[in-house]
């Protein structure tokens, strides 16, 4: 009761935070042109032929995460580092893990909102043809949940460093790792010079062998419970790096 | 209300603190002194939960600040050095976070809000960006942060530091006012704060305590406690060093100043002198023409000094 309202302190500070900065507006206006220019011309949406979303849309979202991702969670702990408003926060009547989780969610929500904002891709379809929504609402559950494992790994990123500059290029080297070990010319090197088995353990940790199921309209509990193990995890190994970094 | 007990933090092979102990009742206003890099601020964030100790305990209000964190956080209030604060937010904001983030909530929260913006002089920046506001006004920011939600305890690094002389003065008079209900601990680099606002002092050096007691009791300790200065018109100096160093309860005499004519020396007295000094000094010197005569109370500038630097120290006395 009382830890999520000290959670959702947090996390209304830190929305309030993206929103005093031009930094917010920015990159939704870059994701949406992203998303727009990639599905239409990229993609050749409209050429195909067939309405659907899934595959021109949503097969990009790994790759655009890839920056966009870690720009958002660069300064959660960094510039609180930095400017030394660390020392403030927690020193207040809250626990660590109430601070990680209040700024992990107002980053989560804030990737939500954007991802929201491309329902004109979802109308148009529906313009177009009759889509399979359902396939297109997994689709979407998907991509937010493969949005929040790369902004937990950008949570363990930042809290690593001062510099966000540092932190961004950490967070981005972590996700290009899990997106190329489901990349399939790697998973074919991988194939040829080493056994299946180790193919298939390497694959097994990539965002995009898990995000597949959902562009399919599969909602198969592992891909869910991947995706939250990602973040738990991350999350788990912020709080062990804030708490290395007082220990002294 | 605040029980330190041989607080001790090591930063790789440095001791920085080295087994810190004291305590604070309510109604006391602990003041802390040291050099540069003493330890003061690391003992501050041991005390306020922020820096796990590597040796030693430090409770509030009986919640040891391990074991308990989150019950002994809510009695402290807390003002970092530096003063830090979120930028991207307005006064108003971060004032409304820190009410929230202490629980307070409706009314209470807008009167805590309104009674820290009056006692803090925020009102003409309310509404303006942390980001942009000058440093004494960040640093009254933070401390009205600190006080929002009344706490029994506060710990203060630097309360003072960048403010305008009546911000001080203001903020010294606040913190004494408050002292009397509360328990609080601050450090300073400026030592009439002690005077004007500690019930006790301590000097810490290297990470250890070097004095502990009232800023009165820390000034005997200074070798010019009781020192007798006395200036005179139209005699030679070694004359006025000779007659009082003959004097009994004079332990040695120095020059301070020849100028103009005008001798002004200060003779230390011996442990037995106490205040029959100023009287045999007045005497010895009753056919010159006294310009002044004062005996010292004793300077805490001179007391820190002394101990924290014992070799410089004296080569300058
Ligand atoms: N995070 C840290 N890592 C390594 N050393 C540290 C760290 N924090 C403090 N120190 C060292 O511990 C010692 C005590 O520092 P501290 O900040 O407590 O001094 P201080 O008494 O507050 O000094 P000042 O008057 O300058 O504020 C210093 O030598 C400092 O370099
Ligand atoms: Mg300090």
């Amino acid at each position: 009761m009382n830890t999520w309202r000290n959670v959702w302190t947090i996390t209304k500070r830190e929305l309030g935070a993206y929103f005093t900065s031009p930094l917010a507006y920015i990159f939704i206006v870059i994701f949406l042109l992203l998303c727009g220019f990639f599905t239409f011309f990229v993609a050749r949406f409209l050429d195909a032929g067939e309405a659907s979303l899934v595959r021109p849309f949503f097969d990009w979202h790994p790759w655009f995460y890839l920056f966009l991702v870690p720009a958002v969670g660069m300064r959660l702990w960094a510039e609180e580092r930095r400017v030394g408003t660390i020392e403030l926060l927690l020193t207040m009547p809250i626990t660590a893990w109430q601070a990680i989780v209040g700024k992990f969610l107002a980053s989560w929500l804030f990737l939500g909102l954007a991802l929201v904002l491309t329902f004109p891709m979802v109308m148009t379809v529906n313009y177009l043809g009759s889509p399979d929504n359902g396939v297109i609402l997994t689709a979407y559950v998907g991509s937010w949940l493969m949005a929040g494992a790369y902004l937990a790994i950008s949570c363990v990123a930042s809290a690593l460093t001062r510099s966000q500059v540092v932190s961004f290029i950490i967070a981005v080297m972590i996700c290009l790792f899990l997106i190329l070990a489901g990349y399939p010319p790697v998973i074919n090197v991988l194939e040829q010079f080493a056994s299946g088995h180790l193919a298939d353990f390497v694959t097994s940790f990539s965002v995009m062998t898990h995000f597949e199921g959902f562009q399919k309209g599969v909602l198969d509990s592992r891909d869910i419970l991947f995706f939250l193990s990602v973040i738990g995890f991350s999350l788990f190994t912020t709080s062990v790096i804030l708490r290395t970094h007082r220990a002294g | 209300m605040i029980k330190v007990q041989n607080l001790a933090k090591t930063f790789g092979a440095k001791r920085a603190v080295d087994g810190v102990s004291f305590s604070v009742d309510r109604g006391e206003v602990l003041g802390f002194l040291g050099p540069n890099g003493a330890g003061k601020s690391t003992t501050m964030r041991m005390v306020t939960g922020f820096l796990p100790p590597s040796g030693g305990t430090a409770s509030i209000g009986g919640f040891d600040i391990v074991e308990h964190p989150i019950q002994a956080k809510r009695l402290m209030g807390y003002l970092p050095e530096n003063a830090p604060a979120y930028t991207d937010m307005t006064v108003y904001g971060f004032l409304n976070f820190a009410a929230e983030i202490r629980g307070l909530s409706g009314d209470a929260k807008k009167q805590a809000v309104t009674r820290v913006v009056e006692m803090c002089f925020l009102e003409p920046v309310l509404h303006q960006s942390v980001e942009t506001l000058s440093k004494g006004y960040r640093h009254r920011t933070c401390f009205a942060q600190s006080i929002i939600h009344d706490p029994d305890v506060l710990v203060l690094d630097e309360p003072t530091d960048g403010l305008d002389p009546n911000q001080k003065h203001e903020i010294r008079q606040l913190i004494r006012r408050m002292g009397q209900k509360k328990a609080i601990i601050f450090s300073t680099h400026i030592l009439e704060e002690v005077d004007a606002v500690c019930s006790r002092a301590i000097i810490i050096d290297r990470g250890r305590i070097v004095a502990n007691g009232t800023p009165q009791e820390l000034r005997q300790k200074s070798e010019w406690a009781g020192a007798v200065t006395l200036r005179v018109k139209g005699v030679a100096s070694s004359a006025v060093t000779a007659r009082l160093g003959q004097v009994p309860l004079v332990k040695r005499v120095t020059l301070v100043e020849e100028k103009d004519g005008r001798v002004t020396v200060r003779a230390f007295p011996r442990s037995d002198a106490n205040s029959a000094l100023a009287q045999a000094v007045g005497e010895a010197a009753r056919e010159w023409q006294i310009e002044q005569l004062h005996s010292e109370e004793g300077r805490l500038d001179e007391v820190f000094r002394s101990i924290t630097m014992p070799d410089t120290a004296k080569e300058a006395a």
